[in-house]
Parts: structure tokens; C-alpha cells; sequence
């Protein structure tokens, strides 16, 4: 436990707004190299800046949900943070969608065919919508106004949204690929987590 | 050569080729790995010398041929062919080849065979992908008769007259340019005639997405993409989509297909 003290210490002084720099950096850093077609978007930039843009979605969302359990089984302390995670990985999203949106499929009509006749867009857009209320109420003051329980309480929002953004992945790849099989079974793990931890602590003492 | 065979379609004005190094860094070839840049970055470890072909089945001259005495005395063509991928990508690329028709004629062909089937060699020890398993290896793909003899259908060895490099399925791989790209198998180290249709490795993993015929066709989408349209390769981040041409803009073979309705023969 003195490590995580130490570690506790250590963040108290880094402000999470540091996360949308850090958020912020890299996703304009990606979009240069993309525009410079450089590294991996040498050849084809539009679909590997899609790409990159839903797996750093994807990975925050994980991150997001081992705050709790990372706290409880090592004491180290992330939940400050938690928020500017998830909003950030909100960003993620939106950009991946933006680039899907203007770059890739190039027209509102479509994007309207994509959601409406793939499954795998209707279930990446079902994930978007439930983030976007989400993102929308993280401040201090949407949980004055709604009250502490009635936020909380739309906010696990958050879990149905991340499985529907690894079953995306899953959904989209073709042949058996480890890399969304391994999203998906860690976001359904942390979800499983968080009922089972419920459950526990609703029994008597 | 027969450059001009290539621009038997309307579209010949577009048939500018991509770059060596763009048709060099961006493969699917899922033995190496199944990131675009994967059979660039792996398939070095491709041990293609010797290489030589089984050609069984029902043809004249069975046997084990050396990859040169296969080809020895067959003459070979330029090709700048369409490429078009199930996954809604393009490229031009400029092959150089042996019609399969030739190679087929030199083992003899007996009057029975209806399809020719291929498979691709499998070296687990070089083959980061097969390893994984993220097909059942070793791929497998097939022709029908008709369509193999056809003078579009190519046994590429070159592309920009260099040798074809491994990520591209050095050293001899099918181009059948009316066909999605999985239909053109790689490193080819068998060559089977035969009387049924044969297995093929995208049909297997998935009938639904993936049939035996995999023409390209704007008309009929797969199951979880659109076909209508794809991304020529090349025009960076702001490329524009453009239409997807019907038998990728080579309908000189659609009279192979008389009388088969090409929304069910997928």
C-alpha cells in the first residue's frame, strides 16, 4: 500500500484537466500525420485515422471503468481523473465519427444508409447517442440540478455504451481477430465486476 | 504487350497505376498478419526459392514442376489491371504475367474438368497469421473452367517488371481483375483441375458474405458494407469516393455469366 500512497501523492498534484491536453495533443497529432500521410497513413489515411481515432475511444472507456476496481484492489486513487477519461473518450468517439462521417462515406445520405443498413454502424451510433447526454452532464453543475442519485443513475449509461462500442469493433473486422474479442471480453469483465461488487455490498454486513 | 486487353471497360482514362509503393506497403495477406502493413513488415521470412507447383487432378501431365519449367516457353504480358477489394478499396496496378490459359493448355486439360482449384503454401514457422489461425490455412480459392481460361485471368510474377514481392504473393500468384482481390490467391503452390466446385477460404469462414463467385458488383452489397462505391488508394486524406465500375469495369466477361442471375450466384 506505500506504493500507492506514493503514487496517491504523486497525481494529487497533477490537475486532470492535463487528460484533454494530453487528449487534445494526440488527437491533432494523428489527424498531421494522416494529412502528411505519414507511418501507418503512408498509403491509405482516411480508414487508419478512423481507426485510430475508435480504438483510443475504445481503450479510455476501459480505462474509465477500471478506476473503481483499481481503487478498491490497489488503493491507487484515479477517480479525479475519471471524468476528463470519459469525456475525452466522448471526443474520441466524435472524431471517429467525423471522419467517418466527412471523410469516409463522404454524404449525409450515406451515413443515413450506413446506420440504418449495417448493424455494426447502428450499434458504433447507438454507443454515440448514449455517450452524447452523457458528456453533456459532466459538470459539477448537471449533478447539482439532477440531483447526485438521478445522475449516477443515468450515467451507467456508461456501460451498455462500451459494450456497444466493442461489439462495433468486433462486428466490423473480418476472420477471427483477437484485438476486438480482447475489448470486448475486458469491458464485459469490468461491467461484471462493477454487479457483482453491487451485489456484495448490498448484503448485510 | 497486351495492354490493351486491360482497357477492354469504358473507365480505361482513370488506369493510372499506383505507386510500387503503395501496392507494396498495403496488403491483406492474412498469413502475415491482418494490419494493412503486416505482409510488408513480415512476409521477408517467406522462403519462395526453390518453389515448385503440384498440378493434380484431372489433367494430362501430373506432376511437381519446378516453378520455371511450369512457365518455360510461355510468354509474358503487361497487364495494368483494376484491383478492387471486398472491403471497398482500389488500386491500378501493373502487372506483368502468364495468361492461366497458357499454364492450363501446357498440362493438358481433360475433358471433364469443370473447375481449377489453388492453394497457397503454408510455412507455420514463417507465417506470423497462420499461427493465429485466423483462417483455416492453407487458402483456398477456385475458378470455374471458364472464367480460368478466360485471357483476362493472369498468373502475375511482376509488377513494374520486378520480380512480385512477397507481400504481394511472390512467387507466383492468380489475378482475375473482374473479381474481388480474395479471389486472386497468393503464393500459389497447387493447381488442381477437377469436375466439382471447389472450397474456397472466404466461403468457409463465411457463406453469407463471401460467394464462390465474388464478382465485383456495385448492385449487390456484402451483408455488412455498401458496394456501390469505393476509395481508389492514393488520394490522401480528402480522396474522393468514386463508383464501383460493374465486373470492376471489365464487362467482356459478362457473357460467362449468360443466364445466371448474379444476385443469387454471389
Amino acid at each position: 500500500m506505500a506504493i500507492a500512497q506514493t503514487m496517491n501523492g504523486a497525481l494529487r498534484r497533477l490537475p486532470a484537466w492535463t487528460i484533454y491536453i494530453v487528449g487534445a495533443v494526440y488527437a491533432v497529432w494523428e489527424f498531421w500525420r494522416a494529412l502528411n500521410q505519414i507511418g501507418p497513413y503512408l498509403v491509405e489515411p482516411i480508414n487508419v485515422l478512423e481507426r485510430a481515432y475508435g480504438e483510443i475511444a475504445l481503450i479510455l472507456m476501459v480505462v474509465g471503468l477500471m478506476v473503481t476496481p483499481l481503487r478498491k484492489l490497489t488503493g491507487v486513487n484515479l477517480i479525479k481523473f475519471r471524468r476528463a477519461i470519459g469525456v475525452t473518450a466522448f471526443f474520441f468517439v466524435l472524431a471517429h465519427f467525423l471522419v467517418f462521417a466527412i471523410l469516409d462515406v463522404q454524404s449525409v445520405s450515406r451515413v443515413w444508409e450506413e446506420v440504418v443498413k449495417r448493424p455494426y454502424v447502428t450499434v458504433g451510433m447507438l454507443s454515440f447517442l448514449m455517450l452524447i447526454p452523457l458528456a453533456v452532464t459532466s459538470n459539477n453543475m448537471s449533478v447539482r440540478k439532477m440531483g447526485a442519485a438521478a445522475w449516477r443513475k443515468m450515467h451507467k449509461l456508461t456501460y451498455p455504451a462500451a459494450i456497444l462500442g466493442a461489439v462495433h469493433y468486433l462486428w466490423l473486422v473480418k476472420g477471427f481477430q483477437l484485438e476486438p474479442i480482447i475489448y470486448l471480453v475486458a469491458i464485459l469483465g469490468l461491467v461484471a465486476v462493477r454487479y457483482v461488487s453491487l451485489e456484495r455490498q448490498k448484503q448485510p454486513a | 504487350g497486351a495492354i490493351g486487353l486491360a482497357g477492354g471497360a469504358s473507365a480505361q482514362g482513370d488506369l493510372e497505376p499506383n505507386t510500387l509503393e503503395e501496392i507494396t506497403s498495403y496488403n491483406n495477406f492474412y498469413e502475415f498478419g491482418t494490419g494493412k502493413g503486416d505482409p510488408a513488415a513480415n512476409a521477408h521470412q517467406l522462403q519462395t526459392s526453390p518453389w515448385s507447383i503440384k498440378v493434380d487432378g484431372m489433367v494430362d501431365n501430373p506432376g511437381d514442376y519446378a516453378l520455371d519449367d511450369l512457365l518455360a516457353g510461355l510468354s509474358v504480358e503487361d497487364r495494368i489491371y483494376r484491383f478492387r477489394c471486398v472491403e471497398a478499396w482500389s488500386m491500378v496496378i501493373p502487372w506483368n504475367g502468364i495468361e492461366l490459359a497458357d499454364i492450363l493448355n501446357k498440362v493438358g486439360v481433360q475433358s471433364g474438368a469443370k473447375y481449377v482449384a489453388f492453394e497457397t503454401v503454408v510455412q507455420p514457422e514463417n507465417m506470423i497469421g497462420v499461427q493465429r489461425r485466423v483462417l483455416d490455412f492453407p487458402y483456398v480459392e477456385g475458378l470455374r473452367l471458364d472464367e480460368a481460361m478466360h485471357p483476362l485471368s493472369i498468373m502475375a510474377t511482376g509488377i513494374y517488371d520486378e520480380p512480385i514481392y512477397n507481400q504481394n504473393g511472390a512467387p507466383i500468384r492468380l489475378v482475375v481483375p473482374w473479381k474481388y482481390g480474395f479471389k486472386s490467391i497468393k503464393s500459389i503452390v497447387r493447381i488442381t483441375l477437377t469436375d466439382v466446385e471447389p472450397p474456397t477460404s472466404w466461403n468457409k469462414a463465411n457463406p453469407r458474405e463471401y460467394g464462390f463467385y465474388s464478382n465485383v458488383n456495385p448492385t449487390v452489397d456484402h451483408p455488412r458494407w455498401s458496394q456501390a462505391s469505393e476509395r481508389r488508394i492514393g488520394g490522401g486524406l480528402f480522396a474522393q469516393r468514386q463508383d464501383t465500375l460493374m465486373f470492376n469495369g471489365y464487362p467482356e466477361v459478362a457473357s460467362l455469366y449468360e443466364g445466371q442471375d448474379l444476385s443469387v450466384d454471389i
